[in-house]
């Protein structure tokens, strides 16, 4: 375990330290102290590394990951891990907004709640919310899931494309084109395996499943209302 | 009107207003219901850079020799805080154009076309393609709201970022790339469907307002361990006030697009009436770089409508570092070329008109995904012509800038330049023609 004092060891050379690990290194364990909120704490790392930020995070933190598993002990600002591309992510508290917006893979997990426009644009990524989930979560989802424990506020899933949205808890409405689905058994089966895979414990026929219409898909003056 | 043949007729008299085009459009949205779409940029009569005149050397001025005396056009972009900047050996960059809105053709031709120059291209909505990469010495990689095929691996390939805040042609707008050119290919670099209507954001998902731009700028400069320009593209509307919050962000480059400036794809409504002119937006950008000290420091590129050599030395003069060509560049590549006359005649309309670049049906292989069509494309013999255009325009502003007595393309000024109308005076800042009157500026 290597041990980082963000205190004395500036971000940029942090950063540069996690990115250059090498497939073949040995170091491949780091715990990095006293954050204080800084922003793009472990962004951009590109190889199986296991990295622990003890404190709160900024903005983007573990930022376009690739392969690594980055936990953060406390809170995460806005764009936690934002376009990641594999690997994980755990926060244990919440997360700010845009939490895994465009992410193209990975798994995301915020063991708290998120603010609005969780999985805004994800391409790809696995997102589980202990908590609740702000507005407009999963606005124009591509692809990937996004399972949440507690409620979803307002137009969730708006204009979605073909990722699929699990709640277990209250939908406070849902966006465009987006409408609750059957929960198939092949739906709880790949449920169950996401929040093993995110080592959360529920029950996956107590959610209901969410997904798009595909009534936006070609421009038509029908739906115009729906714009 | 009166049958009577005693009383004379009046002459059919068309409106000003209601012109043969407006009638049109009236028309054809009474019959479909829908806005129209279409590419390329604003085409109604605006104060342009025809509207402004090189003085010349005179007594007060000397002339450099046309074919003896260096005129050097090189330029850096990035310096500010990039390790590696942009170097580029003309003033005249390819703007960001997708592959998905162009042929794979059509963008190489552009990266052979720029490489040969010593100058760079820019990806656009839908990442950065190997041949791309390939076949650009110098690639800047745009960072879009819509991050379609946006990856760590492609970002640290680029040679510069480009974090586009808007577009001139659609300040504020997003886009959609229809169906027809959502190939295979094109949606799965994108993450969609095959076949659906894309849509692009207007707004980043990860950051509103400057502040946040400022924090982003950090993650990617995080990201590529500050080794490459960042540049911020903002489309014409508000420019002093964008450029100074771009310069606050941390930018290295302000690209600034006018209205003039082309797109793929959007509404006419939105082309022709939001944003303003290029030549209108310069100096307004260019007073807030010097307000903040950082004139030259920071560079500035203008694109939107630029054709020709006397266009790039007018924005140089007035206070520009570098500029970019995005229309220019594909009609060098073929776009609208009479010689596909008849098949523009059988889409409706005719060559130097062709604007339906969203529909995928280009004769000349450039606006479109057919394989058919993108087969008319040699990217060689594309890449040579736009080569050609660059260096035309080139010694074109050489010529210039040398008539005016400058050494260096970016020695020219506001002073070297004069204003045919009293529109263009105001915009350019520059006095009307025979006068010293600037409108706007005092009594």
């Amino acid at each position: 375990m290597i041990e980082i004092d963000l205190d004395t060891s500036p971000l940029r050379e942090t950063n540069r330290r996690l990115q250059t690990v090498g497939a073949n290194d040995n170091a491949r364990q780091f715990r990095l102290f006293n954050p204080r909120g800084a922003h793009a704490v472990a962004a951009g790392l590109t190889e199986d590394l296991e990295v622990t930020v003890e404190g709160h995070v900024g903005f983007y933190c573990s930022g376009m990951n690739r392969q690594a598993k980055i936990q953060v002990t406390g809170n995460a600002g806005v764009g936690l891990a934002e376009n990641m591309m594999s690997g994980e992510v755990r926060v244990a508290g919440n997360a700010s907004q845009s939490a895994g917006a465009t992410g193209q893979g990975g798994l995301l997990v915020v063991e708290g709640d998120t603010s609005s426009r969780c999985g805004i644009s994800m391409k790809g990524i696995d997102i589980v919310v202990g908590g609740s989930v702000g507005h407009m979560s999963a606005f124009m989802g591509q692809a990937g899931s996004l399972a949440v424990l507690g409620d979803a506020g307002n137009s969730l899933g708006d204009s979605l494309y073909e990722a699929r949205l699990y709640v277990r808890g209250r939908v406070e409405s849902l966006g465009a084109d987006c409408k609750e689905k059957e929960m198939t058994a092949h739906h709880l089966e790949k449920l169950g395996r996401l929040l093993d895979r995110a080592r959360i414990s529920a029950n996956p026929r107590d959610f209901r499943r969410y997904g798009s219409a595909r009534q936006l898909y070609h421009f038509k003056i029908g739906n115009l209302g729906a714009y | 009107m009166s049958a009577n043949p005693k009383i004379p007729h009046t002459a059919p008299r068309a409106s000003s207003i209601f012109d043969a085009y407006a009638l049109s459009e009236i028309r054809r949205a009474a019959a479909t219901g829908v806005y129209d779409i279409r590419g390329g940029g604003a085409k109604r009569p605006m104060p342009h850079f025809d509207d402004l005149l090189f003085l010349g050397a005179s007594m007060s001025r000397y002339p450099l020799e046309g074919y003896r005396e260096a005129c050097t056009t090189a330029v850096t972009l990035g310096d500010r805080f990039a390790e590696q900047p942009i170097e580029l050996k003309i003033p005249i960059t390819i703007a960001g154009m997708s592959f998905g809105s162009l042929s794979g053709q059509a963008k190489e031709a552009l990266g052979r076309g720029a490489s040969a120059m010593g100058t760079s291209t820019t990806t656009g909505d839908g990442g950065m393609t190997p041949e791309e990469r390939q076949h650009s010495k110098q690639l800047v990689y745009q960072y879009l709201p819509s991050r379609y095929g946006m990856n760590p691996d492609d970002l640290r390939k680029a040679d510069a970022i480009e974090v586009v805040v808007g577009q001139g042609a659609k300040p504020g707008g997003g886009g959609m790339l229809l169906g027809q050119k959502i190939t295979q290919r094109v949606a799965k670099m994108r993450s969609l469907p095959e076949g659906i209507d894309q849509r692009s954001a207007c707004r980043h998902p990860d950051w509103t307002g400057p502040d946040d731009l400022e924090i982003k700028i950090h993650e990617l400069r995080e990201i590529t361990g500050g080794r490459i320009p960042i540049y911020v593209k903002i489309g014409a509307s508000r420019p002093y006030f964008d450029t100074a919050l771009s310069i606050k962000a941390g930018a290295d480059v302000v690209v600034l697009d006018g209205m003039q400036g082309g797109t793929a794809a959007t509404q006419e409504v939105f082309i022709e009436h939001v944003g303003i002119p290029t030549l209108a937006a310069i100096r307004p950008a260019v007073q807030a770089l010097i307000d903040a000290d950082m004139h030259r420091k920071v560079q500035l590129v203008v694109s939107g409508g630029i054709r020709n050599g006397a266009d790039v030395a007018k924005c140089l003069a007035l206070g520009a570092d570098a500029v970019s060509i995005g229309t220019a560049a594909l009609v060098a590549l073929g776009d609208n070329d009479p010689r596909w006359e008849a098949h523009y005649q059988a889409l409706g309309t005719t060559a130097g008109c062709y604007d339906d670049w969203h529909a995928g049906e280009d004769p000349a292989g450039i606006t479109t995904q057919d394989p058919d069509l993108c087969k008319r494309l040699d990217p060689l013999v594309a890449g040579q012509r736009l080569a050609n255009l660059l260096a035309v325009m080139t010694l074109e502003c050489q010529t210039i800038a040398r008539a005016n007595g400058k050494s260096d393309v970016r020695n020219l000024e506001p002073e070297d330049l004069v204003a045919l109308t009293v529109e263009a005076a105001a915009m350019a800042k520059v006095p009307l023609a025979g006068t010293d009157w600037i409108p706007g500026q005092g009594l």
